[in-house]
């Protein structure tokens, strides 16, 4: 089982090969380590964990801001 | 990833700050920095009335949040834009982590109360919805808070959203308005004064911040912001900020400590001139307040006073002027 991996706006699901880690991982996503945070099971996940296969994580965006 | 405080496992790194953090310490900085930030600029006191602007995001749940555990009395202000979905789900995170923390949330309900909502109103208005949206909050906020005899009003603004907003303030050379772009404005005649102290703060730290403390709050963006400039901006610093640690805290403290004071005297003359609205008596420099001209061109009614909805403040008539 790949890990599997929900992104959101818009809302999505991906599924990745393991073992990688979250830095790695998000840069094959092309996505701003200071742009996003990685949850699994409610609580964070430091950059330097390493995912492996039937782990189940988040990428939540934590950029915000319209009308200021 | 090592915490730099107890060597423990850590659960977030802050590269700005060149540290990692276990979950305890990581809280243990935020309150930190929150509590710099409220004495280096001496935005408010433990015998302050503050009221909180509150939407159900990550930013004015944290502050909330970090302001109830650092000892301070503070009640909550939610403000119903009439967007759809998005504004019935963030309204019950703010009323869910009120609830859950025995808080006083106020209300103000933007469609019940005055008529329209932000798409609508500002597409009638022909405004781009986040300014209609950004006025019509400041108004209320401003309106709640004087009203309401609360001491300060807190916002949510941490440093990603001003670093952001100097950044286009800078790019268009706003200079009336980068006098104004500061952590504390004091009150002054129809407004209260205004606090940011999650100003020492990236954004990605007080979603941290929610994560950690199990504050669930609102993820999805609004959306009427899809594809505005500010958020151009905040994706734009971000990729400095990851090639150069620490950037967006330089550009901000930097301006606020050299560049600053530079445009003070044009802020202070954007400031002259300002009577009170002959609508609802806010401060304005025109006859009509640019909220209740808003309203009017959004097909929107001023309310009758008596029908004003932030409960459960009493919004007794405290500025000049009367709504008509």
């Amino acid at each position: 089982m790949p890990v599997k991996v929900r992104l959101h706006n818009p809302r999505r699901d991906l599924e990745i090969e393991g073992p990688i880690t979250i830095i790695n991982l998000l840069a094959r996503l092309d996505l701003n380590r200071e742009a996003v945070l990685v949850v699994r099971d409610g609580e964070l996940v430091p950059g330097d964990e390493s995912l492996s296969d039937d782990d189940n994580i988040e990428i939540r965006p934590v950029i915000s801001g319209g009308a200021l | 990833m090592k915490c730099v405080t107890c060597r423990g496992p850590a659960i977030i790194d802050i590269r700005r700050h060149n540290s990692n953090f276990c979950a305890e310490h990581f809280i243990e900085q935020c309150h930190r920095q929150v509590r710099k930030a409220i004495d280096e600029f001496e935005m408010f006191t433990p015998s302050d009335k503050l009221l909180v602007a509150v939407s159900g995001g990550k930013d004015s749940l944290a502050i909330w949040d970090l302001l109830v555990d650092l000892g301070y009395d503070a009640d909550g202000l939610y403000i119903g834009l009439g967007i759809g979905e998005y504004s019935d789900t963030s309204r019950e995170y703010a009323k869910a982590y009120a609830q859950t923390r025995d808080l006083t949330l106020i209300e103000v309900d933007i469609p019940s109360t005055f008529g329209f909502d932000i798409p609508n109103g500002s597409r009638a208005a022909k405004r781009v919805p986040c300014s209609a949206c950004g006025l019509s909050k400041r108004h209320l906020f401003d309106e709640a808070a004087i009203k309401g005899g609360y001491d300060v009003l807190i916002t949510g603004h941490n440093l990603d959203d001003e670093a952001a907003v100097l950044f286009g303030n800078t790019l268009h050379w706003h200079t009336e308005y980068l006098g104004r772009q500061l952590p504390v404005l004091p009150a002054r005649e129809g407004f209260p004064k205004k606090v940011k102290p999650l100003v020492r703060l990236a954004e990605r730290e007080t979603a941290a911040y929610c994560i950690v403390k199990g504050i669930d709050y609102f993820v999805d963006e609004c959306p009427m912001a899809a594809g505005n400039k500010h958020l151009s901006y905040k994706n734009a610093l971000n990729e400095i900020e990851a090639m150069s640690p620490g950037a967006k805290h330089s550009f901000y403290f930097g301006f606020l400590d050299r560049a600053a004071a530079f445009f003070e005297v044009e802020a202070s003359i954007d400031r002259e001139g300002l009577g009170a609205c002959a609508s609802c008596g806010a401060p304005t420099t025109s006859e009509i307040c640019a909220f209740c001209r808003l309203v009017d061109r959004a097909g929107g009614q001023l309310p009758d006073r008596t029908g004003v909805t932030a409960v459960p403040v009493d919004l007794g008539p405290t500025r000049t002027g009367s709504i008509q």
